[in-house]
C-alpha cells in the first residue's frame, strides 16, 4: 500500500506530471520519425537532463522510452516504414490495413495493444524488479562477471544479425571502455599520448555517434526513397469482436515482450517480432496475416511495449541494461549519481517507486496522445530529411559538446558516425558496441577482482554455482543459434 | 536497416579473393586489431605487487585476439555464404561525408557555429532543397535558436570564434 502511494507520488507533482508530459510528447515525436527513436532521442536530451534533479530527469527518459516504442507503430501503419525498429513487424499488418480503408483502425488496436502491454510490463516490473535484486545479494564480483558475460553471449544470440558478428560487435565496446587510464593501476592503455583520453571516451558521443549520426549517413544513401502515405481520418477504438479476436494474443505477446525484454538484448525489436510469429502461429486464421489482420497488429505492438518494463528490470536491480534505450537511462542513472542495484531499492523506495509510477502514467498519456493525436504526429513524418537532418546534427553536435564542454567528444561523435554507418552497412549491429562499452568497466573490474579473491586460480570460478550457471546459459546462449542456423540450412 | 544480405551462392565465381567485400572488411578489422595489440605490448607494467589480478595490457589483449580470431571465422563462413551488398554509395554519402570534414576545419579554424551552418547549408541543398527560405532556416535561424538555448538554459561557453567572439564580447 505504501510502495502504492509512492508509485502515485508523481501524479501529485506538478512539475513531475510536466515532465512526463513533455517526455510522451518528445517520445511519440521520436518514435515517429524513422531513423530517430527512443534510444537516440535519449541520448540527444540526456545533456538536458543535468538541469534537472535525479527523478525528473530519470522520469523524462522513461517517459521518452514508452512513448517513443509506441510511436514507431503510427509510420509503420502509415507510410509502411517503422518509425523505429521496434515497429518493424507492425508494418507487416498494419500497412495492409490501412490500405485498405481502415488506418483509424489498425493504429487504434496498435494503442490499445501497446497500452496494454506497456502496463503489464510496468506490473511485471514491479513485482520482479525487488526479487532480482534481492537475489543480487548473493552476488559477489565473480557472480557479477559471469552475469556480464551473460548478458554479452544474450545479446550476440538473439539480437539482430549474425551472433559471431555481434560478438564481435560486443568485444569492441568492451575494448572502448578500456580506453583511458586502467582504473585500478593508473596506467594509460590506447591514449597515444592524448591528455583528454586519460578520462576515457564517454558515453554520449559514441552513442549519438553510432545512431545519430550513423543513421545521417544512412539518410543520405536513402534520398530518392519514396513514402506511400495512407490518409488518416481519425483513430478509431477497436470493436469489440476485434477485442474477442485479440484479447489472448495481446496477453500471450504482453508475457513474451516481458520476458524477453528482462533479457539483455535489443528488447523492443527481437520482442516484437516473435510475438509476431506466436500471435500467427496460435491464431485460428494465420491465413489473414501479412493482408492486415488486427491479431498480427495486437501481437507485435504489445510485445514491443511489454519489453520496455521488462528491460528495466535488469536496469535497475543489476546495473545491467536489457537494451540500447536502457543504456541510456542507466547513463542517465550514473550521471546523476544514482548506483542502480538492490542498495537502491532498499535506500531509496521513492525514487525507485516513482519511476515505476511515471512508466505507469507515460503509458496512459501516450494512449490519450497518440489516440486523440495521432493524426497530428503523422504530419511530423512530412517535415522532409533534408531540413530535419541538418538540424539533427546542429542538436547532436552541441548535446555532445555541452557534457564536458569538450571539442574532442565532438570528434569522437563524428567519428563514431562513420564507424556506425560502415558496421551497418556490412551487418554489424551497433547496440551489442553500447551495451560492451556500459559493461565494459563491469567485465572487466570484476574479472580482476575475481581473480584477486581467487588468487590468480580462474580454476575456483567453478566452485561458485551462481557463477557456473550462469556460464553455462552463457554456453547455450552461444551454442543455440549455431545449431538452430545448422538446422534451417540442413 | 542492414545492407548486407545473405545469398547462397550469389557472386562466387565473379569477384577474386582480394577484390570480395568481406575480405576487405575483414582485412581492415584484423589489421586494425593487430595494430592496437601491437600497441598493449607497449602499455606499461606494474610490479606484482600492485598487480590486482592481471596487468593492464591484458584484457586488452583478451579482447583483440577474441576479436581477430572471430572476424577470421565471419570471413571463413562469409566464403560458404558470400556477402551481397544491394548497392552502391550515392554520391549524396560523400557529399555528407565531406561536409563532416569541412565542419571540422571550419570550427577549428573560423568558427564552431560557422562550421554547423556551412554543413546544414551543404547537407540540405545537395540533399534537394533549394528554396532560399528553407536554407535560411536550417543554416542561420536554427543554429542561432541551438546557440541561445544551450547558452541561457544550460549556461555553455561555446569555444570562441569569429561570430561566437562577437556575442561573447
Amino acid at each position: 500500500m505504501e510502495n502504492l502511494s509512492l508509485m502515485l507520488a508523481p501524479l501529485l507533482s506538478s512539475k513531475l506530471m510536466i515532465v512526463l508530459i513533455f517526455g510522451t510528447l518528445f517520445g511519440l515525436i521520436l518514435g515517429v520519425l524513422p531513423g530517430l527513436g527512443p534510444t537516440t532521442g535519449g541520448a540527444l536530451i540526456l545533456p538536458f537532463t543535468m538541469t534537472l534533479d535525479p527523478l525528473s530527469a530519470i522520469v523524462l527518459l522513461t517517459a521518452i522510452y514508452c512513448a517513443g516504442t509506441y510511436g514507431g507503430a503510427i509510420t509503420a501503419v502509415l507510410i509502411n516504414t517503422p518509425g523505429t525498429p521496434a515497429a518493424a513487424a507492425t508494418c507487416l499488418d498494419g500497412y495492409p490495413l490501412a490500405q485498405k480503408g481502415e488506418a483509424g483502425r489498425a493504429l487504434g488496436m496498435a494503442t490499445v495493444s501497446s497500452t496494454i502491454g506497456g502496463i503489464f510490463s510496468v506490473v511485471v516490473l514491479v513485482f520482479f524488479a525487488p526479487l532480482l535484486a534481492q537475489l543480487a545479494y548473493e552476488f559477489g564480483q565473480p557472480e557479477y562477471f559471469a552475469l556480464a558475460i551473460f548478458g554479452l553471449t544474450m545479446l550476440a544470440s538473439i539480437g539482430e544479425g549474425s551472433p559471431i558478428k555481434n560478438l564481435i560487435a560486443g568485444a569492441f565496446g568492451i575494448l572502448i571502455s578500456t580506453i583511458g587510464k586502467d582504473f585500478m593501476t593508473s596506467i594509460d592503455r590506447f591514449t597515444f599520448g592524448i591528455n583528454e583520453l586519460s578520462e576515457g571516451i564517454g558515453f554520449i558521443p559514441v552513442v549519438v555517434g553510432l545512431f545519430a549520426i550513423s543513421e545521417m549517413l544512412t539518410q543520405s544513401t536513402l534520398l530518392d526513397q519514396i513514402f506511400n502515405r495512407v490518409a488518416l481520418k481519425a483513430v478509431k477504438l477497436p470493436s469489440i469482436s476485434d477485442y474477442k479476436k485479440t484479447w489472448i494474443t495481446i496477453l500471450r505477446s504482453s508475457g513474451i515482450g516481458s520476458f524477453i525484454g528482462v533479457l539483455p538484448a535489443e528488447g523492443g525489436t527481437v520482442a516484437s517480432l516473435i510475438g509476431y510469429s506466436e500471435a500467427k502461429r496460435w491464431s485460428k486464421n494465420p491465413e489473414e496475416f501479412g493482408k492486415g489482420s488486427v491479431e498480427g497488429i495486437a501481437g507485435a505492438e504489445a510485445a514491443n511495449n511489454a519489453a520496455t518494463g521488462g528491460a528495466m528490470v535488469p536496469t535497475l536491480a543489476l546495473g545491467i541494461p536489457g537494451s540500447a534505450t536502457t543504456a541510456v537511462i542507466l547513463t542517465g542513472l550514473i550521471i546523476h549519481g544514482v548506483r542502480p542495484g538492490p542498495d537502491l531499492f532498499r535506500e531509496q523506495p521513492d525514487f525507485l517507486y516513482g519511476i515505476f509510477g511515471a512508466m505507469l502514467i507515460a503509458n496512459v498519456l501516450f494512449f490519450i496522445f497518440g489516440f486523440f493525436g495521432a493524426k497530428i504526429f503523422a504530419r511530423i513524418t512530412l517535415v522532409p530529411n533534408k531540413l530535419l537532418w541538418p538540424m539533427i546534427f546542429a542538436v547532436s553536435v552541441c548535446g555532445t559538446y555541452s557534457l564536458s564542454q569538450s571539442i574532442l567528444d565532438v570528434w569522437i561523435m563524428l567519428f563514431f558516425g562513420v564507424i556506425g554507418f560502415f558496421m551497418r552497412r556490412y551487418g554489424f549491429s551497433v547496440v551489442p558496441v553500447i551495451i560492451g562499452l556500459i559493461l565494459g568497466e563491469l567485465v572487466e573490474g570484476t574479472l580482476r577482482q575475481s581473480l584477486v579473491i581467487f588468487e590468480g586460480d580462474w580454476l575456483r570460478f567453478l566452485t561458485r554455482p551462481i557463477a557456473v550457471t550462469f556460464f553455462i546459459l552463457s554456453l547455450i546462449a552461444l551454442i543455440f543459434p549455431l545449431l538452430r542456423k545448422k538446422k534451417s540450412n540442413e | 536497416m542492414s545492407d548486407v544480405q545473405k545469398s547462397k551462392g550469389a557472386d562466387k565465381k565473379s569477384l577474386p579473393l582480394f577484390f570480395n567485400i568481406s575480405f576487405k572488411v575483414i582485412f581492415i578489422i584484423v589489421l586494425i586489431s593487430s595494430v592496437l595489440l601491437y600497441f598493449t605490448f607497449t602499455f606499461e607494467e606494474v610490479p606484482p605487487i600492485l598487480n590486482r589480478g592481471i596487468q593492464p595490457a591484458t584484457f586488452p589483449k583478451a579482447l583483440l585476439i577474441l576479436i581477430i580470431s572471430l572476424s577470421l571465422i565471419v570471413y571463413y563462413l562469409s566464403i560458404k555464404v558470400p556477402w551481397n551488398i544491394e548497392k552502391k554509395l550515392p554520391n549524396s554519402f560523400y557529399i555528407t561525408l565531406a561536409s563532416f570534414i569541412i565542419f571540422s576545419v571550419v570550427s577549428v579554424t573560423l568558427d564552431f557555429f560557422l562550421g554547423i551552418s556551412v554543413l546544414s547549408v551543404i547537407v540540405s541543398f545537395f540533399w534537394g532543397e533549394r528554396r532560399i527560405f528553407y536554407l535560411f532556416l536550417v543554416a542561420i535561424i536554427f543554429p542561432i535558436i541551438v546557440f541561445i538555448f544551450f547558452e541561457t538554459i544550460l549556461g555553455l561557453r561555446f569555444p570562441g570564434g569569429i561570430i561566437t567572439n562577437l556575442y561573447y564580447n
